[in-house]
């Protein structure tokens, strides 16, 4: 009886049990599913056919997909370079760069791949150098087998085994400064089959530099291991310097097209809120792995970090790359363009379409202005009234960008002191201030492409501010009247 | 067998007399905390010994090539030297005439070391360099100084230094000149203290060995100058000829007299 018993429970346990081993199974697998819902080989396994030169990219560039291709043996090489070059206009900084470049070339590979990876440091350097690959698994990323003395040269061999975007920088002693003086860039690990194809793929890294002097200050500037140390940075740039990706850098795309790109984060120190103004990311594959995040407008990618951005171009305008913590991107370099050509879609922007004047009194019925414009601004007044007048309106309206004494922001703002484009022509100066001024303009010899919005301001207000400005930091002294102003209004 | 190859390498041992007398001062014995000790247990004691007041320059080394033709350009034992070995001479016994008073460079550490050795002189230990490199001209240890630090870590970034003559560097407090921003140096010992390559090992390895697991603690600025130099020797392998690499010798006090009384 007693065995009969036994029996049955068993008949009943083992199907359970059975059942039981097959979902914990299964669920295990299920967290291992990858991005296109397979799961995952044992990417260690994969075969490798056949070999191949890999081809590297310099920023902002990066090689073709790899589309279809099986895993494969491929070589390459890249070459350590300690060279002075431009930072900002009139700046330069002494550079240790991965291939003679900041960031550094840019790997792209499949999963799967067998690397051979030939690291030669020029023979004029000063300094051991080594590379530490995040998308390597082994000791240091590779970054003790790649050690290598000025002059001479290392090769290391890893398998890739995990898909994604992934930072590689030098891990040599000070490791921080080695870092800091741009030795960074990123290694893309397609998945099977790659990625889906877009129309645009760009590489753009962020960095942030410890420099002697202030942003800015012109000639070359020396490391500053102290304010690197604080975390305070003078230069926060995208590509190793300012303007690497503006005015005629600026990256290109058309209407229509899909734009992928891949951002990394060098640091040494800082994280970044990256953001491309005018732009929403349709996906992002957040921290450059399998997760794919919808509809984003600002993403953190954090230092020695990697996130790729994909979106569509819909309409023709400048879309703005900054790191949100928005100072860096307006004093301290954070900034690049996207120059999006192409025909105009106003089911999706359709721009200004009116302008009128507000009342927040509301239900109060208001005697509008005769002469239509002006408001409450004290008229007839005398030069030094206005140029008064002119300074408040001035620390209001101007001083954002032209700054407290006319200085401008190199690169970005044209300067206002002594500046030639301003007393050539006052006609042109009042144009701006009222039509806006867009495209290229060249100023004391230096060229500015950006955008000067129009002001909203009343004629009287127009001339006091610009009278102030004509009369301040060795500016030609003119006087503005509001009967100029008004000739020029269309 | 060490002896006998000090032997052949140097046969003609009496003759280091006819070389030309390069001036040496005394650095007087002391007690410092290297960059990979702690400051209760590491502290080292170094010795007084002499050292050579500048690096060997391009035109000492062609008198000690001559002397011996086996470290020749051409002639030097591939064992002992590199490909890159006096990469800019033109011959076995030639270079441009402008590099005459410059540092020589490309020199491996079996040449620097047989260099001394024929001049009744050694290497330096990695000690006796860095107890030596930390005086400022005015200040034995000059560690805490933060502008001699500065100048330091600048003159490691400025590019081919190494083709700046001998000797116009102000000396230090010893009267030594040219420790710093010229060349690396060759020091005796150059391997015995090691920055993996991995320069971020923290705990599972020897720490007196593997350095950078100091760098927790390192926060002034003279550490990351010693990095620096600590990294370098430790990317270095015996048979390695650098172009930013050259070398000095250095004396033991009693053979110090033998040298000059001669």
């Amino acid at each position: 009886m007693k065995k009969e018993k036994f029996y049955q429970f068993k008949g009943v346990f083992y199907p359970l049990l059975f059942l039981l081993i097959t979902l914990t199974n299964y669920s295990c697998q299920e967290n291992k599913a990858s991005t296109n819902g397979k799961f995952i080989k044992d990417a260690s396994k994969i075969k490798v056919f056949g070999e191949m030169i890999a081809e590297l990219t310099d920023p902002p560039f990066v090689p073709a997909p790899i589309g279809n291709r099986p895993a494969m043996k491929l070589y390459m090489e890249m070459e350590i370079i300690e060279e002075e070059a431009e930072m900002a206009d009139g700046v330069t900084y002494m550079y240790w760069t991965f291939g003679g470049t900041v960031p550094g070339s840019f790997i792209r590979t499949r999963v799967g791949d067998l690397v051979e990876f030939k690291i030669k440091n020029h023979p004029d350097n000063k300094l051991p150098h080594n590379i530490d690959l995040h998308a390597v698994t082994g000791q240091g990323g590779g970054a003790e087998a790649s050690f290598v003395a000025p002059g001479h040269e290392k090769t290391f061999s890893f398998k890739l085994i995990n898909p994604g975007l992934y930072v590689y920088h030098c891990a040599t002693a000070p490791v921080g400064m080695h870092v800091a003086n741009g030795m960074y860039g990123l290694i893309l690990v397609e998945p099977e089959g790659g990625l889906p194809p877009v129309d645009k793929e760009f590489y753009v890294m962020q960095g942030d530099f410890y420099t002697e002097g202030k942003f800015g200050q012109p000639g070359y500037q020396p490391f500053d291991m102290q304010k690197a140390i604080d975390e305070n940075p003078d230069y926060v740039v995208f590509n190793g310097k300012v303007n690497s990706l503006t005015g005629d850098n600026a990256l290109t795309a058309t209407a229509g097209e899909t734009v992928r790109l891949f951002f990394g984060n060098g640091g040494p120190n800082l994280a970044s809120s990256f953001h491309v103004i005018g732009e929403i990311f349709d996906r992002v594959y957040v921290d450059g792995g399998d997760q794919i995040n919808y509809n984003v407008g600002t993403t953190l990618i954090p230092a020695g970090g990697a996130a790729i951005l994909e979106f569509k171009v819909e309409v023709p305008s400048n879309l703005v790359l900054v790191d949100h913590s928005i100072f860096r991107a307006f004093n301290k370099g954070a900034l690049g363009i996207i120059s999006v050509t192409g025909d105009e879609n106003p089911t999706i922007f359709a721009g200004e379409i009116m302008e009128g004047i507000y009342k927040p009194e509301g239900s109060i019925i208001q005697n509008m202005p005769k002469d239509g414009i002006a408001i409450e601004v004290p008229k007839d007044l005398n030069k030094s009234e206005k140029i008064e007048a002119g300074k408040k309106l001035y620390m209001q309206a101007c001083f954002a960008c032209h700054q407290a004494n006319g200085e401008g922001i190199a690169n970005a703002f044209p300067p206002l002191a002594q500046a030639d484009y301003l007393n050539a022509d006052e006609d042109r100066a009042i144009d701006a201030l009222i039509h806006g001024l867009s495209g290229e303009i060249t100023v004391n010899g230096k060229k500015y492409n950006s955008i000067m919005p129009s002001q909203q301001l009343t004629d009287d207000e127009v001339a006091s501010v610009l009278t102030y400005v004509y009369n301040s930091w060795g500016n030609n002294g003119s006087e503005i009247t509001s009967e100029m102003v008004k000739k020029r209004r269309r | 067998m060490g002896k006998l190859l000090a032997f052949w390498l140097c046969t003609l041992l009496a003759s280091y007399t006819s070389a030309q007398h390069v001036e040496m001062v005394l650095v007087n014995e002391g007690i410092y905390t290297p960059l990979y000790g702690s400051a209760e247990e590491g502290q080292v004691s170094v010795s007084a010994f002499y050292m050579d007041v500048i690096p060997v320059s391009h035109g000492d080394f062609l008198e000690f090539v001559r002397e011996f033709p086996q470290w020749q350009k051409g002639n030097v034992i591939k064992l002992f030297a590199d490909e890159r070995y006096l990469d800019n001479w033109t011959g076995t016994t030639s270079f441009p005439e402008y590099l005459k008073d410059k540092p020589v460079n490309n020199v491996s550490w079996f040449a620097a070391k047989a260099y001394c050795e024929c001049r009744g002189k050694r290497l330096p230990t990695v000690d006796e360099w860095e107890f030596a490199a930390m005086a400022s001209e005015d200040k034995a240890d000059a560690r805490r100084d933060s502008l001699y630090n500065v100048g330091i870590l600048r003159s490691y970034e400025k590019p081919k230094t190494y083709l700046t003559s001998v000797g116009q560097s102000p000396k230090n407090y010893w009267g030594v000149k040219d420790l710093h921003g010229l060349v690396w140096e060759w020091t005796l010992d150059f391997n015995s203290i090691i920055i993996t390559g991995e320069s971020r090992n923290n705990g599972n390895t020897d720490r007196g060995l593997f350095c950078a697991s100091g760098a927790v603690g390192a926060s002034d600025l003279m550490n990351y100058a010693a990095f620096m130099r600590y990294a370098l020797r430790s990317s270095l392998k015996a048979n390695y000829s650098l172009t930013n690499l050259g070398f000095r010798c250095v004396a033991d006090t009693e053979n110090y007299d033998l040298i000059t009384k001669k």
